[in-house]
């Protein structure tokens, strides 16, 4: 079942809560040892605020739209008195005193916080193989990654852990793992959920959002957990734009743009996927048309500078004096550095060490200074592209889920990942992807929606098309 | 170098003393600059703290808006022109600092290029005001001399982190101790008069940092050094001697000065090397993408000027005017200080004598206790000024006033102390008596010996029972004198 009918049958009494998370803990128990999708699983929380609403449906009172569906919550995002980890070693045990917005929002609609998910440390990676509690197995090959940094939250979609689960997504970290476990999985626009309680990675890259099974869902989540926010200086005054209301429009006459210089990198059986995408919407209206992104190509390498020098400081205060771990040593420096060198895995400090050169004096200019600039490039690209499209179509993923261990030894291939994915984080424009049949191996290829700012209405309508399609 | 003539008089040595001031205040809101904690000194350490201010994970910083309004406010006040601003973080690693990066501006400050005028006319440029976060506050313990090197531990006080600093960076326009006293003291009382800052430098709501360097005159600025820990304008004053004498001194032995950060001691009155600087900190400043840009706009920057106080240097002016005097005059600066130019003018108003009244408030009116009424003071003045008491017993009735309260009056008071005015035949009477009684100091006085003046006048005093106007004794002495030559 998915979070509509759930949330339905709770309603009508048809079903309880209890039992849809009795169900979902089952389901965990059942496979939950080969997957590792969780850090955490709050078995006694998530039944007693089950039997909360049950109380509250048989007492007359009303519940929300998310009324008894349970939600997993990617590790990275606040969870008052429940340990929050980033799966890093450096915040192991620490209890945060307060919960995200967007959980806040998700309980309040009657979601059920069922987990906490792996990812990798401190959401750097596009495996899960980058936790220090052990890699996430993607539920359709237990020898494949399921993607990251959110592979906890869309494996435990895929595998029946949660109906529906939270991620953040900061160059791809939605997008890419929901492509290869074969779920929906969205980034909106930069600004429309509130990042307050979601542990920062890049600052002006990171975004919450959802992994479904159906667009419906993902649509229903971001209108729950959207809209402004007085605790987040970066959320958006202005109103969301329609995306429930909107998926039965069809895409007709929406211009469905194909980016002609896209680079090289997909693997023939992904853009096989991406050629039948749009051939279905042209098959129910679409016009096809095809616009230049001339930056594209740079935003990979303006985003391995953008995101690390971000990190580098929002990484600094995990330095042992106030919370998480402390290794003690001669002086508080000392202590400072042994803290930070026992605490962190390795990707970490490579970002740490890449963004803390890049925005070092006589560095900032030529590394830091000119990323921002290729950003501004990119915006105004982009900008020119959207005069001629409503949506563009690219890949999610250049590839569908590779095995444990494949790019684990050359960081570079493993950054290639995002390489579809990173504009719309430099661009704080919205993205998806849609399940959109199997590649090779019969393993899930995703196709990715991308739409301008706020234009969630057009790229909704475009996934829900492309998701009839394969009924 | 300036286009006026040198002036040499405060030269040490032939060497010019440069300074320019970093004045950090806090200012006086009510909550602090990112969250909504109390902005309170004083209270129990690590209460007024919340998730935003302790730089949890996920927690995230919201401008407060009065933050701003106070920020605009003082730009105003120094003539400097408030911009639209951004914030950036400066990355380093201390205990105190909660995330381990500072929220501050950085190459575009809200408040760029204005001035201040000391009251002696000497104009200081302002360079730029600019908004920041405070630290937490360290306490070191055992070992360090309070420093954290070489302490066995320490502890941090939160409720410090976060509240709302204005860093006013001052030109170096400053030549000598006194004029960094000034200027400290002046703008003190700017952030008071406008309600910025409450800033009081012994509860650190308003700290300094002096760079210092010394130069002959007609070549470059020498190498400066930062002095730090200066807690009051006593130590600032004696900080900026002793580090001029002792750059001096290296320099007349032939050797460099190093950039460098100095700590000043109280203790042995000597600043000590805290740091070196041959090289410039990289603090890795980049745009802090949590917060958006500061845009005030026209319209908001008009409404605080519209608001603005009267401020001091032009309250002084008033004064000065009034009392016929100069805004440098003790008597004015005092009453602008202390806020009583209101009263001062109420008094003038009432019909009272201007430098009397301006007088009794300077000189017999306690800083802190209760002050006259306009309409009390006025009426001391005019039974002064009518002769019908002398000076030395209206300072006694104003004693008698401000234990009353400041609402009394003067008339009754006068009748209840006996007071009376000397007729003025009564008064030429006893003079006369006390030449008869002591022709000898008379004879010294006519000759030209003024002291001998005193034990006439002492006389005089003694037979009128303290009665006599002193100034009318001395009048009617001259007098007699000058018929006697």
């Amino acid at each position: 079942m998915n979070a509509v009918e759930i949330a339905a049958a709770v309603q009508s009494g048809t079903r309880t809560a209890v039992s849809v998370v009795d169900e979902h803990l089952a389901m965990i128990s059942q496979r939950e040892g080969d997957v590792h999708a969780f850090n955490l699983v709050l078995t006694d929380q998530a039944r007693a605020a089950a039997a909360a609403i049950d109380a509250r449906i048989a007492s007359g009172e009303q519940v929300g739209p998310l009324a008894g569906v349970p939600v997993a919550v990617k590790d990275n995002m606040c969870t008052r008195g429940i340990p929050t980890t980033c799966s890093s070693k450096i915040l192991e045990g620490w209890k945060p005193p307060y919960t995200a917005t967007a959980v806040e929002r998700l309980v309040a609609a009657g979601a059920i916080p069922i987990g906490k998910t792996n990812l990798d440390e401190f959401a750097m990676g596009s495996s899960t193989e980058n936790s220090a509690f052990g890699p996430t197995r993607n539920p359709h090959d237990l020898s494949r990654v399921p993607g990251g940094s959110s592979g906890g939250s869309a494996a435990a979609v895929a595998a029946g852990f949660a109906p529906v689960s939270i991620g953040s997504d900061t160059g791809g970290s939605i997008r890419q793992p929901a492509s290869l476990c074969g779920v929906v999985g969205v980034k909106p626009t930069y600004g429309l959920v509130s990042r307050y309680g979601l542990i920062a990675f890049a600052s002006s890259l990171d975004q919450i959002g959802p992994f479904t099974t159906t667009v419906h869902d993902s649509a229903l989540l971001l209108e729950v957990m959207g809209g402004h926010d007085h605790r987040d200086s970066t959320s958006l005054p202005s109103a969301m734009p329609p995306m429930t209301a909107v998926l039965g429009h069809g895409v007709q006459g929406l211009r469905v743009g194909r980016i002609t210089n896209l680079p090289d990198g997909a693997d023939p059986d992904v853009t096989a996927r991406l050629d039948a995408a749009f051939l279905a919407l042209e098959k129910e209206g679409a016009v096809l048309v095809d616009v230049e992104i001339p930056s594209f190509s740079f935003a990979l390498t303006s985003y391995y500078l953008i995101a690390p020098a971000e990190a580098s400081s929002n990484l600094a205060r995990y330095d042992g004096v106030r919370y998480g771990l402390r290794v003690d040593d001669v002086d508080t420096a000392q202590m400072n550095a042994s803290t930070r060198s026992a605490g962190f895995g390795a990707e970490v400090k490579r970002r740490i060490m890449l963004g803390t050169y890049a925005l070092s004096a006589g560095y900032y200019d030529a590394y830091y200074g000119k990323a921002l600039k290729v950003r501004r490039l990119m915006a105004d690209d982009f900008a020119k592209a959207y005069q001629r499209a409503d949506v563009l179509l690219t890949p999610a993923s250049p590839s569908v889920a590779f095995p444990f261990g494949s790019k684990t030894a050359d960081p570079l291939s493993m950054y290639l990942c995002d390489l579809y994915t990173i504009p719309s984080n430099l661009c704080g424009h919205p993205g998806m992807s849609v399940p959109f049949g199997t590649g090779a191996d019969g393993l899930p290829v995703g196709v990715q929606i991308l739409a301008p700012a706020l234009g969630e209405s057009e790229m909704f309508r475009t996934a829900a098309v492309l998701e009839a399609s394969m009924a | 170098m300036t286009n006026t003539a040198i002036d040499t008089t405060n030269f040490i040595n032939g060497y010019e003393l440069v300074v320019g001031l970093e004045v950090h205040a806090e200012l006086a809101t009510k909550t602090k600059v990112f969250c909504s904690c109390p902005n309170m000194f004083g209270d129990e350490p690590n209460t007024n703290v919340c998730p935003v201010c302790l730089g949890l994970p996920g927690s995230l910083p919201v401008l407060n808006h009065q933050v701003v309004e106070l920020a605009i406010r003082l730009g105003l006040a120094l003539n400097c022109s408030v911009h639209s601003s951004v914030f950036h973080r400066k990355n380093y690693f201390y205990p105190d600092m909660p995330k381990d990066y500072q929220v501050t501006q950085y190459d575009q400050p809200i408040d760029r290029e204005g001035y201040l005028d000391l009251p002696s006319g000497k104009r200081i440029g302002i360079e730029r005001a600019h908004l920041e976060e405070d630290t937490g506050k360290s306490t070191h313990i055992g070992g360090g001399g309070g420093r954290i090197h070489g302490s066995e531990y320490s502890m941090v006080d939160y409720n410090r982190a976060g509240i709302p600093l204005l860093e006013i960076v001052g030109k170096p326009d400053i030549r000598t101790s006194e004029e960094a006293k000034q200027y400290m003291a002046e703008l003190q009382e700017i952030l008071i008069a406008t309600g910025v800052s409450d800033a009081k430098m012994e509860e650190g709501s308003m700290r300094c940092d002096a760079n210092v360097s010394v130069h002959k005159p007609g070549t470059e600025f020498g190498t400066r050094c930062e002095i730090k820990n200066l807690n009051s304008l006593r130590s600032l004053g004696k900080a900026i001697e002793y580090e001029a004498r002792r750059q001096i001194i290296l320099i007349e032995d032939g050797e460099r000065i190093r950039q460098e950060t100095r700590h000043w001691s109280d203790v042995d009155s000597r600043t000590h090397t805290l740091r070196v600087k041959e090289n410039a900190d990289d603090y890795r400043y980049f745009l802090e993408p949590d917060l958006v840009p500061i845009v005030p706009g026209d319209v908001w920057i008009d409404a605080v000027r519209q608001a603005l106080p009267v401020l001091p240097a032009a309250r002084r002016h008033k004064v000065a005017d009034a009392i016929r005097s100069t805004i440098t005059d003790e008597t004015v600066i005092v009453l602008v200080e202390r806020g009583w130019d209101a009263l001062l003018f109420d008094c003038i108003a009432a019909g009272a004598d201007p430098q009397r009244a301006a007088t009794h408030l300077q000189h017999n009116v306690p800083p802190d206790g209760p002050t006259p009424t306009p309409a009390t003071l006025t009426a001391l003045t005019k039974l002064e000024a009518e002769g019908k008491i002398t000076a030395t017993q209206a300072k006694t009735l104003m004693a008698d006033i401000v234990a009353a309260g400041g609402d009394a009056d003067p008339a009754s008071l006068a009748r209840a102390r006996g007071f009376e005015a000397m007729a003025s035949d009564a008064l030429e009477g006893a003079v006369d008596a006390a030449i008869d009684a002591q022709p000898d100091a008379w004879a010294k006085y006519v000759s030209g010996e003024e002291k001998a003046m005193g034990a006439l006048v002492g006389a005089i005093m003694k037979t009128t029972k303290g009665q006599a106007d002193g100034k009318a004794v001395t009048a009617l002495l001259q007098q007699r004198r000058s018929t006697a030559q």
